[in-house]
């Protein structure tokens, strides 16, 4: 075991050292660092849970704080194998198709006629024997799953047959529908770019 | 200069006591009598004290500083200057004069301390205000601010927790200073980073309330050490919840990459004991992003809540004026939780 001596040592210097401490090692070990305040404690303890090293933390007899990480593997490069693997497979192997839903309208050109069309989408995509798995509605498509949209029988039933709608909360805001979400649920630019970057088809009319 | 290395430990509003174990001290003091012309004092959690003298007119009082976040002592000067300002501009206030408060080891070399002053008076200037005078004590180490005093209609005060159900959030500088000035103090701040901070630091919240005085500003406050998610919790009351969408919060150039380096600051860990039961994240928030929303700002810009029918205007004027304001969320009536960050 490695110990850390971070006594006097205000933020963000503990959590440095511990750092440099893990850095140098050559094989999984434990290091423990010494700090005397509580919140040097618990910004430690974040950096772990964020790097995946069990922690364990005690108060000592003289008021300081033991804190203990384990590295149970070394991490070399910018990714790990495990990562590098997860980062390149170019093809998820479970049939995950996501559909995509841009704007409020189908198409270029009219967009009195491309409100018909994407009406005609949903509906047709409705009829399907076989569902996606997840809608996604950003931009102007977040008005589709909204109080006031033609299409939220369609997508009603389409959330029935176990399609997961997800609508950007960032874009209910802009256009102000926080509070006329009619169908499924809010998500975020996190959860979208997960949900498309996983996905085995995206189906974006 | 040797003196330098010294010169600058980590300081600004990283310095702030914690707000939890402030509360607890100011909620044994003794109030006095009450005197109705004192319409802001600390029953709320306000920017500045605000008293009125006559029907049209009010003092607002403020006093503000801290130990040096970086290390030349000029650009110090002027950040502490603006912090100090800002208060004033964020009770809807105009600056009229200031008084400086200086802490100075006395071996330092005293060029040192007409530096900060300098910056300090440029920026007094820069708000319109005159500096009056000031007091000084021979201390261990080096702090400086300024106790501002400015006027503002009784009838026109921006108070804190006045916001209503569907007002837009609107912040008018970026997050982030907190965590590059703690890298910059270990020389890991990445490149660009302490520029983009100083440069936000030393800006005045002057042209963002001069604009706001045009809009329907129902609350308002300056994002400060209980960083933007602690000054927030300020502004609720039990009818709003604020929703807050950080894809849209402005963030200093780098802030992020320190907080995935962890160069956390005590005081963000203390803003996250302080209000972290009162926000609900997102599942998938970013550890980082959750960092900057608890970062302590040291000159932060103002955080107003704008009736939202005004929000594109107030916002386009901001922008126009250089800053680099974004709408941050809204507020909307009371849920389950009081804040929630998607």
């Amino acid at each position: 075991m490695i110990t850390v001596n971070a006594i006097g040592d205000t933020c963000p210097i503990p959590v440095v050292k511990t750092k440099k401490a893990i850095e140098a090692l050559t094989q999984p070990d434990t290091v423990e660092t010494l700090v005397d305040n509580e919140i040097a404690v618990e910004n430690l303890k974040k950096m772990a849970a964020q790097k995946g090293y069990s922690c364990d933390s005690n108060k000592l007899d003289d008021g300081s704080y033991s804190v203990k990480l384990t590295i149970e593997t070394l991490n070399t490069g910018a990714f790990s194998d495990t990562d590098e693997a997860s980062q390149y497979t170019c093809r998820p192997a479970t049939d995950n198709r996501v559909v995509v839903i841009r704007s409020s309208y189908m198409g270029e050109g009219s967009e009195e006629l491309g409100s018909v069309l994407i009406k005609g989408f949903i509906y047709a995509l409705s009829q399907q024997d076989n569902p996606p798995e997840t809608m996604l509605f950003y931009n102007g498509g977040a008005k589709l799953t909204c109080d006031g949209s033609e299409c939220l029988e369609d997508l009603k039933e389409l959330k029935n047959r176990g399609v997961k709608i997800f609508t950007c909360g960032t874009c209910l805001n802009y256009y102000e529908l926080s509070d006329k979400l009619a169908v499924g649920e809010v998500t975020n630019m996190y959860d979208i770019v997960e949900k498309m970057a996983a996905a085995s088809l995206i189906v974006s009319p | 200069m040797p003196q330098e290395i010294v010169f600058c430990k980590g300081g600004g509003c990283t310095a702030k006591l914690g707000p939890d174990l402030l509360s607890h001290v100011l909620a044994k003091l003794p109030k006095g009598e009450k005197d109705s012309n004192l319409l802001v004092g600390y029953d709320s959690s306000d920017d500045a004290a605000v008293y009125r003298i006559s029907d049209d007119t009010a003092i607002v009082q403020t006093l503000d500083f801290f130990p040096p976040m970086v290390d030349d002592p000029y650009t110090f000067g002027q950040i502490a200057a603006a912090n100090a300002l800002s208060d004033i501009y964020a009770m809807g206030g105009t600056v009229k004069s200031a008084l400086n408060i200086v802490c100075f080891p006395e071996k330092m070399d005293l060029n040192i301390l007409g530096k900060i002053m300098q910056g300090g008076a440029d920026k007094v200037i820069e708000a319109g205000g005159t500096l009056a005078g000031g007091h000084s004590i021979a201390d261990s180490d080096v702090k400086y601010g300024l106790s501002v005093m400015g006027t503002v209609h009784p009838k026109h005060i921006y108070s804190n927790n006045t916001g209503q159900p569907s007002d837009v959030l609107i912040l008018t500088k970026k997050l982030g200073v907190g965590l590059v000035c703690n890298a910059n103090r270990v020389g890991e701040a990445p490149l660009g980073a302490i520029e983009d901070a100083v440069s936000s630091m030393t800006t005045l919240n002057r042209a963002a309330s001069e604009i706001s005085h045009s809009f329907e500003i129902h609350a308002c406050t300056d994002v400060t050490g209980f960083s933007f998610l602690g000054h927030l919790s300020e502004m609720l009351n039990d009818d709003i919840t604020a929703l807050i969408d950080s894809i849209s919060i402005p963030v200093i150039t780098g802030a992020l990459r320190c907080a995935d380096e962890f160069f956390l600051t005590a005081a963000a860990q203390r803003n996250r004991n302080h209000v972290g039961d009162k926000v609900r994240f997102a599942k998938n928030i970013p550890f980082s992003m959750e960092e900057v929303l608890f970062d302590p700002q040291t000159s932060g810009g103002l955080l107003f809540a704008v009736k939202a029918f005004e929000a594109d205007t107030f916002l386009h004027e901001l922008k126009a004026a250089g800053l680099p304001a974004a709408k941050v969320g809204r507020f909307v009536k009371r849920c389950d939780v009081p804040i929630y960050v998607n």
